[in-house]
């Protein structure tokens, strides 16, 4: 018998519903110091991550990010996941420092989870939202040195029966798109894509489509972006988030909608 | 200079004890049983707010009778310990066995060294990928730990539902059956059938991936219940 004690607080230091304000007012088992502050003013070359997309569409919305990491011009990682479910109805995609970046997302998946237990409801989209929106603005100092992370966050808002997409700047600011958002360094070949073809009312097998189709656009453009690689055969991450709650695709649904864009317009361009 | 009179520790102890099980004695009792699918507990109770039965971690629930805002402080509790740990670690890393343990501490500390010791009873349930793999620790006001096979009552009248229960309980029910013998057993003890408003239940699924606890309430328990 020798178990940390349970975490109990007196009625004036209840952390309440907040993980990380429980984090902060204990010392969590095992966790290493935190750096010190000050000192050096950049870190050294980490792993970034590089493009993801939200769409939304008639009944819910598409999160998709490609898996690819670099390091300064190096590839870190061909196959790094930068889209995760955030609880059943959102999800949640970064691009970024990978590790500060997959950090923060488990810690945004404890939150909700820990809010839902300890309340006994979810949070609101909206309140999920401005929780990321606190997280990312946590996140300011180590960002000044060069660790930035960018969300982008999506779910299905069951009290208003639609999809509905976040964006984050580095300061903490939180933006609600009406349509469609882009992040990372493909990020803007990716968004001129989207914006041409996206309309009002597509269907989830159009968005996916549209998603990875605008990943292949980023690829095609930006060397940090990874395409589909064939050889080792890994595909881009696609989610889709509606009522039913949010569902990965399998490899075996992204292969052939990936495969056949290999003949498409960008072949033979010449450029 | 007034001296204390002389009690005898044996004295203080017994007094505690009586204290707590008279608050626990007050209040419905509980039922949990294993089942094929999955672990059922089921509770009496009217609020469909206010619950006894709640989620703890991914295969781990917790169940309370006697005072609520002693249980629910407990419960809260479990869940920080366990996010904490799963937080720390990995999801994997969150056990039943850690979390009794803690909680057996806690309920001992509070047994001996406080004014009051906490008038309730409770239970840690970890549902495995067998039967034979579930766990059930029902932990006293006192801090002790019994690890429970098949099934276990917490409660006032513990005893005598224990007894119709033992008859009754085979291991391998379904989920469904199971929630019948608990809600009819709970019912014979109180001398007339209960409402599924009633009633709190909630399942430990085996074989989930991730959360397995939901609740059986509303229309899917009043058709369980008629089956």
């Amino acid at each position: 018998m020798n178990e940390r004690p349970l975490p109990m607080f007196g009625p004036g230091s209840d952390p309440g519903p907040s993980f990380s304000e429980l984090l902060r007012r204990t010392s969590p088992p095992d966790a290493a110091p935190a750096p010190a502050a000050g000192g050096q003013s950049t870190v050294p070359e980490v792993a970034h991550g590089t493009t993801v997309v939200a769409i939304r569409f008639a009944t819910g919305v598409v999160l998709a990010g490609d898996r690819r990491a670099t390091s300064g011009f190096a590839i870190a990682s061909r196959r790094i996941e930068k889209v995760f479910p955030a609880d059943e109805h959102s999800g949640i995609a970064f691009a970024g420092a990978a590790g500060p970046g997959n950090d923060m997302v488990r810690l945004f998946q404890t939150q909700l989870e820990h809010y839902e237990k300890i309340e006994g409801e979810s949070l609101s989209l909206e309140g999920k939202a401005n929780q990321l929106a606190q997280m990312v603005r946590a996140n300011l100092p180590a960002a000044l040195q060069g660790l930035v992370v960018v969300p982008l966050f999506a779910g299905y808002d069951e009290r208003r029966g639609r999809g509905r997409v976040f964006s984050f700047d580095v300061a903490g600011g939180k933006y609600e798109e009406a349509d469609f958002q882009v992040n990372g360094s493909g990020g803007v070949h990716a968004k001129n894509w989207i914006k041409a073809q996206w309309r009002e009312g597509m269907t989830a097998d159009e968005t996916i489509d549209l998603a990875i189709r605008s990943l292949f656009a980023a690829a095609d453009e930006d060397t940090a972006t990874g395409g589909p690689d064939l050889v080792r055969r890994i595909f881009p991450t696609v989610a889709v988030i509606d009522a039913e709650g949010f569902r990965a695709l399998t490899d075996e649904d992204v292969e052939p909608r990936a495969t056949a864009l290999l003949g498409g317009p960008e072949e033979g361009a010449g450029q | 200079m007034t001296m204390p009179f002389y009690v005898s520790p044996e004295q203080v102890m017994k007094d505690r004890a009586d204290y707590a099980r008279k608050g626990i004695a007050r209040g419905r009792s509980l039922i949990a049983l294993e089942a094929a699918d999955g672990i059922v507990i089921v509770a009496e109770n009217p609020s469909r707010t206010l619950f006894k039965i709640s989620e703890i971690y991914d295969h781990i629930a917790f169940a309370g009778v006697g005072k609520y805002n002693e249980f629910e402080m407990l419960k809260i509790a479990g869940v920080r310990h366990a996010d904490l740990k799963g937080y720390a670690y990995s999801r994997e890393d969150v056990t039943a066995r850690s979390l009794a343990n803690a909680y057996a501490q806690t309920l001992g500390q509070v047994f001996t060294h406080e004014m009051k010791p906490y008038e309730v009873e409770i239970l840690v349930a970890q549902v495995g990928g067998t039967a034979e793999a579930d766990e059930l620790f029902h932990i006293l006001y006192d801090g002790t730990v019994m690890d429970e096979e098949g099934h276990t009552v917490l409660g006032g009248q513990a005893e005598t539902i224990s007894e119709t229960l033992e008859n009754r309980y085979q291991p391998g029910l379904s989920v469904d059956d199971a929630i019948r013998l608990g809600a009819s057993v709970l019912g014979e003890n109180d001398g007339q059938p209960l409402a599924p408003d009633q009633l709190e239940v909630g399942v430990l699924q085996r074989g989930v991936r991730g959360r397995a606890f939901r609740r059986v309430k509303g229309d899917e328990l009043t058709r369980v219940l008629a089956g």
